[in-house]
């Protein structure tokens, strides 16, 4: 993971591995699980505002779970039904060689899992409130649904959107209790939260106050951001 | 030769019973009435943004909605402009993306903006082409939004109190420009207003509504050169 950034550059920035490792991870993990999370996340969350189909509370309701349960919970189902025998740990063999427990691909599963319900959530409330009239006025000028999706509502729901972006990335930034049980405390795996537990257990309590303050910052910025996201002036 | 509009339609919302039966032909049509009316349902049923219990409409002499026989053409594919009472311009597009993307008649981003451009200089809005609808009065996004309603091409212009919201000074002005515009692109126009004035301004066939029901059709009597009332009052007045 350090070969992303050379070990010089780190080294002129004076940011040690201890820091760099766990902290790139953090960032990578979050990233891929947010990019996946966005794209899945909105288009779902536009299905249950828009469309009228039987079923539609308990999609909800299912994909809300992590929500409401402790991240501890959710890992073990993960662990279980990616670990344990299955056709779950079948197709993952198929596809990928191996299982995906105690890997990366596997803690981006548990982030995405864990931060799914922020950004459908935030998505489908800020799809709802979009005035139906702009939508009606689309279709008076002939733009087809695809069109009206992508041109008129999305747009008009953009601010809230994005905050349920940016929180679907701070929690899969943040997620201890999933990541440490599906990813464990591999190498590969290791998250900056996990880092930090790793720490304190061992005595080093000196580069746990590092990494917790590493983690204030980050968080401190993606609140920031979402704050300012909100004051801005739509259009 | 074929009435540009036919409408046979029933609707019931709640305690409202909607029930209604007129021909358009060109030029422009008012339907007149007191709020509560049912004149923007009308408007709503004619788009297909709500579907009638029972009855027909025919645009051109297309069928668009047959409940007998299940048909209803989506709104998209009505071949209609709809000019809004609050204009309802897009607020994250410019005024000139507005007009362009209701034009269906020409292919490619360039063509499209070109006629949106021409539309909106028919309208006297192409100094504001660049800007963002916050950015403009109610007279000006009104103009707008009727470039918007006819950049399309449409087989028939529905305005919904279009004047409403303005101060009167401007709703004259607008009054003038949207029946010089409607009468000069030939394209037939339902307008909706609660305005006896404006009714009567803007007609060539006013059609009375109350409670649901027609109630009365009645002829504007115009000058051999259809020219607008304001602007002949306006020159008699001048002379």
């Amino acid at each position: 993971m350090t070969a992303l950034v050379p070990h010089s550059w780190l080294n002129r920035l004076g940011i040690p591995p201890w820091v760099w490792n766990p902290l790139s991870i953090s960032l990578r993990a979050a990233v891929e699980a947010t990019i996946i999370v966005a794209v899945f996340g909105i288009a779902l969350a536009y299905l249950l505002a828009k469309g009228r189909f039987w079923g539609r509370d308990a999609i909800e309701t299912v994909c809300s779970l992590p929500m409401a349960l402790p991240p501890t919970v959710v890992g073990l189902y993960l662990l279980t039904r990616m670990g344990g025998p299955g056709p779950i740990r079948n197709a993952e063999v198929r596809l990928f060689g191996h299982p995906l427990t105690f890997t990366f691909t596997g803690i981006v599963i548990a982030q995405i899992v864990e931060s799914f319900p922020y950004c459908l959530r935030f998505s489908r409330t800020a799809i709802s409130v979009v005035d139906p009239r702009f939508e009606q006025a689309a279709r008076a000028m002939g733009l087809s649904r695809w069109r009206i999706a992508l041109l008129v509502t999305l747009p008009l729901a953009r601010r809230g959107i994005v905050a349920g972006i940016a929180m679907a990335f701070g929690r899969a930034l943040g997620d201890f209790g999933a990541t440490m049980i599906v990813g464990g405390a591999v190498p590969m795996a290791t998250t900056m939260p996990i880092a930090l537990y790793n720490a304190v257990f061992y005595g080093s309590h000196g580069q746990a106050m590092v990494l917790a303050i590493v983690q204030l910052v980050v968080a401190f910025a993606i609140l920031l951001g979402v704050s300012r996201l909100g004051k801005l002036q739509p259009w | 030769m074929t009435d540009a509009l036919e409408v046979a339609v029933a609707r019931k919302i709640g305690e409202f019973e909607l029930d209604v039966a007129f021909t358009v032909e060109s030029g422009m049509s008012v339907l007149f009435g007191p709020s509560g009316a049912g004149k923007s349902l009308t408007l709503a049923l004619i788009a297909g943004l709500l579907r009638p219990d029972s009855g027909t409409i025919m645009i051109n002499g297309r069928v668009v909605t047959d409940c007998s026989r299940h048909i209803n053409v989506s709104t998209q594919q009505r071949r209609i402009g709809m000019v809004f009472q609050d204009g309802l311009l897009l607020p994250h597009r410019s005024v000139l993306d507005n007009v362009a993307l209701a034009v269906r008649q020409a292919n490619g981003r360039r063509a499209r903006r070109a006629v949106a451009r021409s539309w909106l200089e028919r309208v006297g809005a192409g100094e504001f082409a660049d800007r963002r609808p916050s950015s403009l009065s109610g007279g000006q996004r009104q103009r707008v939004a009727l470039a918007r309603g006819l950049a399309g091409d449409p087989a028939l212009v529905l305005l919904d109190e279009p004047l409403s919201a303005l101060d009167s000074p401007v709703r004259r002005e607008l009054r003038t420009l949207i029946r010089d515009v409607i009468i000069s692109s030939g394209v037939p126009a339902v307008l909706v207003t609660h305005d006896a004035e404006e009714a009567e301004e803007l007609g060539d066939v006013v059609i009375a509504y109350d409670n649901g029901r027609v109630t009365g059709r009645s002829m504007v009597e115009r000058p051999a050169c259809r020219e607008p009332r304001t602007r002949a009052a306006e020159s008699t007045e001048s002379e």
